[in-house]
C-alpha cells in the first residue's frame, strides 16, 4: 500500500520552514474533526453529507501524496452520491493510514 | 492585484495564502471560510481577484458568483475537474485550478488574471428529461417507477443538482430525475419564483432576506442579481 509523504508540502513551502510546520499543524488539527464528521454521517447513513466530507478529505489525501488513495476516494464519493457505500472499507483504511502518519509528525 | 480567498477548508486557505505570498503582484486582503461572509465583505469592498473554492456547504462557488453584481476576475479552486464545463458559463472565471495546486500552475493562473480579457468563452447548455405531472394542488413525481404525490404549497424550494432536482417540502425531501425548467412550468407563478439558476423558492416560506440571499427554514438560498428585482416586486413591502 502506498505511504503518505510530505513531498507536496515541502514543494509548496520551499525554504519557508515556518509555513511547512504551520501547514502540518493545520492538517493535524483539521483532519481529526473531518474524520469525526465522516464517521458521524456514515453511521447515520447520511449519504449526501458523507459524500461532502469525503470530497473535503480528498484534498488532504492528495496533499499527502496518496495518488491511488485519491482515486479510491473519488470513486467512493461518486458511490455515496448514488446512495451506495461500496468502497467504504478501503476509504476508511486510508483514513487510518493518514491518522497513523500524522501521529509521527 | 487585491485578492481574497474563499475556501471552507483551513488547509486549502493556508496553501493558497502561501502561494499568494510568493507572487509580488498579489495583495491578499482577506480569507473567508464561507461565501456569506465574503458577500458581506464585497458589499463594502472592491477586489480585483477572488480565489474561490467551488465545493462548499450551503453556498457553492457558482451560487456565490451568481450573487455578484459586477464580479471581479475569479480563479476557481477545486479537488476535482468535474465542474470545468460549468465554469465556462461565466466570463469572470479566468482559470480553474485542481487541488493540490502546484506553485507553477498557480503562477500561470495569476499571469492570466493579470493579462487583458480574452474573447468571450462559449456557453454550455444542459437539458434533461421530464417526469412530473400536476393535478390541482398536487404534483406527482416519478421516483423508482412510483408516482408520489406532493402537496404543492408544502414545497419549500427546488434545487437543481446536475441531472436531478432536489425537492424540499415541510416534512420530506425528494430527489427526482428532471430539470428546474420543467418543474418551473408545473408550479404556480403566484407562489413560486426562480431566484437563481439553480433554485426555485416558495415565496410564502421566506423567513428573511439578507443582501443577496433568502432564508427558508434552515436553508440559505442565493438570489441572482437578475432575479432580485422580481423577488422584491413580489414581496408585500411596507
Amino acid at each position: 500500500m502506498e505511504q503518505p509523504n510530505l513531498s507536496y508540502i515541502e514543494t509548496t513551502s520551499g525554504d519557508d520552514k515556518a509555513f511547512k510546520y504551520k501547514l502540518i499543524e493545520i492538517i493535524k488539527s483539521e483532519f481529526p474533526s473531518e474524520k469525526q464528521v465522516y464517521f458521524t454521517n456514515i453511521e447515520s447513513v447520511n449519504f449526501k453529507e458523507t459524500a461532502e466530507i469525503v470530497h473535503k478529505l480528498k484534498h488532504k489525501i492528495s496533499i499527502l501524496g496518496l495518488v491511488k488513495s485519491f482515486e479510491i476516494a473519488v470513486k467512493y464519493e461518486n458511490n455515496l452520491n448514488n446512495n451506495n457505500t461500496e468502497g467504504k472499507e478501503e476509504f476508511e483504511s486510508i483514513l487510518q493510514l493518514i491518522t497513523d502518519f500524522l501521529e509521527t509528525l | 492585484m487585491n485578492c481574497i480567498i474563499i475556501d471552507d477548508e483551513a488547509t486549502g486557505r493556508a496553501i493558497i495564502s502561501q502561494l499568494c505570498s510568493n507572487v509580488a503582484s498579489l495583495n491578499l486582503l482577506e480569507e473567508f471560510s464561507n461565501a456569506i461572509q465574503a458577500i458581506k465583505y464585497l458589499n463594502q469592498n472592491q477586489v480585483d481577484l477572488i480565489l474561490l473554492d467551488i465545493h462548499m456547504p450551503d453556498f457553492t462557488g457558482f451560487d456565490f458568483i451568481e450573487t455578484l453584481k459586477n464580479p471581479p476576475k475569479i480563479i476557481l479552486t477545486t479537488s476535482d475537474s468535474n465542474f470545468a464545463i460549468q465554469a465556462f458559463e461565466y466570463d469572470c472565471i479566468i482559470d480553474y485550478l485542481v487541488k493540490p495546486i502546484a506553485p507553477e500552475r498557480f503562477q500561470k493562473a495569476i499571469l492570466k488574471a493579470e493579462s487583458p480579457p480574452s474573447k468571450k468563452k462559449p456557453s454550455v447548455e444542459t437539458s434533461t428529461e421530464k417526469v412530473e405531472i400536476t393535478s390541482g394542488n398536487d404534483l406527482y413525481v416519478n421516483i423508482n417507477r412510483r408516482l408520489i404525490k406532493i402537496d404543492i404549497p408544502s414545497i419549500l424550494l427546488v434545487e437543481a443538482k446536475g441531472d436531478y432536482i432536489h425537492l424540499k417540502t415541510e416534512d420530506k425531501n425528494y430527489t427526482v430525475h428532471s430539470t428546474l425548467k420543467k418543474i418551473e412550468k408545473k408550479l404556480p407563478d403566484s407562489l413560486f419564483l426562480k431566484v437563481h439558476r439553480s433554485f426555485i423558492i416558495n415565496i410564502d416560506k421566506i423567513i428573511d432576506i439578507e443582501d443577496n440571499s433568502v432564508f427558508i427554514k434552515k436553508d440559505v438560498i442565493p438570489v441572482s442579481r437578475s432575479n432580485r428585482k422580481e423577488l422584491i416586486r413580489r414581496l408585500n413591502l411596507l
